[in-house]
């Protein structure tokens, strides 16, 4: 059976576990890049207590084998997985994994940071911060549509 | 007539509700039927205003106000997304 290659789940994840399922019977790789996006306890100054994040079931997985898929045709890797958590998450909590495989590094960090800017401004999750002063929704940044130019790909997520 | 399946999510979701069936004509954009749920109440009104950052999404993809909503169509509405 394939493994799955893409993950959204509300149970946190094992970093390990993860990149040995993805090494496994593949002789080939010589090189491992793996992201973790954590939860901070502050945001521009305003501590953040736990962090909800929403999704769109259906759509978020077949944005991010989309993804997966330009990432295998740009890039000389080997395999992929991502692993997206939702629901409710404290501070240090994990949030996000993306691993890679590839024969030797300079792939695997590349496309590791594709997927990165990639994810961040075109799959459907949301993100809501809480705080002893309230909630709030997360504003997304322009700076992340920037950092998925460099991929020659356009976004225009944050933009009003 | 055209039974659309819209969904809300995020901030817009805590305004209108997880989503509706709305009947349209046979052919409009995605742009259209924004302007026809803008129309429904002041709620709609104020979470769906045009000059608000807001994307839409056509059968679960990302999509331009201008694309054609096809007959049983899912249509999304969500403000920017902030994954990561």
């Amino acid at each position: 059976m394939r493994r799955a290659r893409v993950t959204i789940q509300t149970e946190d994840f094992d970093l390990t576990a993860e990149v040995a399922a993805l090494r496994a019977q593949d002789s080939a790789v010589g090189a491992v890049a793996a992201f973790i996006g954590t939860v901070r306890d502050r945001t521009e100054g305003l501590g953040v207590s736990s962090m909800e994040l929403e999704h769109y079931p259906g759509m978020t997985e077949k944005a991010i084998e989309a993804m997966i898929d330009d990432a295998l045709f740009r890039f000389d890797i080997r395999g992929v997985r991502v692993i997206h958590r939702v629901g409710m998450l404290m501070p240090q909590d994990q949030i996000v994994l993306v691993a890679v495989t590839s024969v030797h590094r300079e792939q695997a960090f590349q496309a590791c940071e594709f997927l990165m800017d990639y994810l961040k401004t075109q799959a459907p999750f949301w993100k809501k911060e809480h705080s002893p002063e309230g909630a709030r929704w997360v504003d997304a940044r322009v700076s992340d549509d920037d950092a998925l130019t460099r991929w020659g790909l356009s976004s225009r997520n944050a933009a009003a | 007539m055209n039974t659309v399946n819209v969904r809300y999510f995020a901030s817009i979701r805590e305004v209108l509700g997880n989503g509706e069936k709305i009947d349209v004509a046979e052919e409009v954009t995605v742009g259209a039927l924004r302007d026809i749920l803008i129309g429904k109440s002041p709620s709609h009104a104020a979470a769906l205003a045009r000059g608000k950052a807001l994307r839409c999404a056509l059968n679960q993809a990302l999509s331009e106000e201008s694309a054609l909503v096809g007959q049983g169509a899912e249509v999304a509405f969500f403000p920017p997304v902030t994954g990561g």
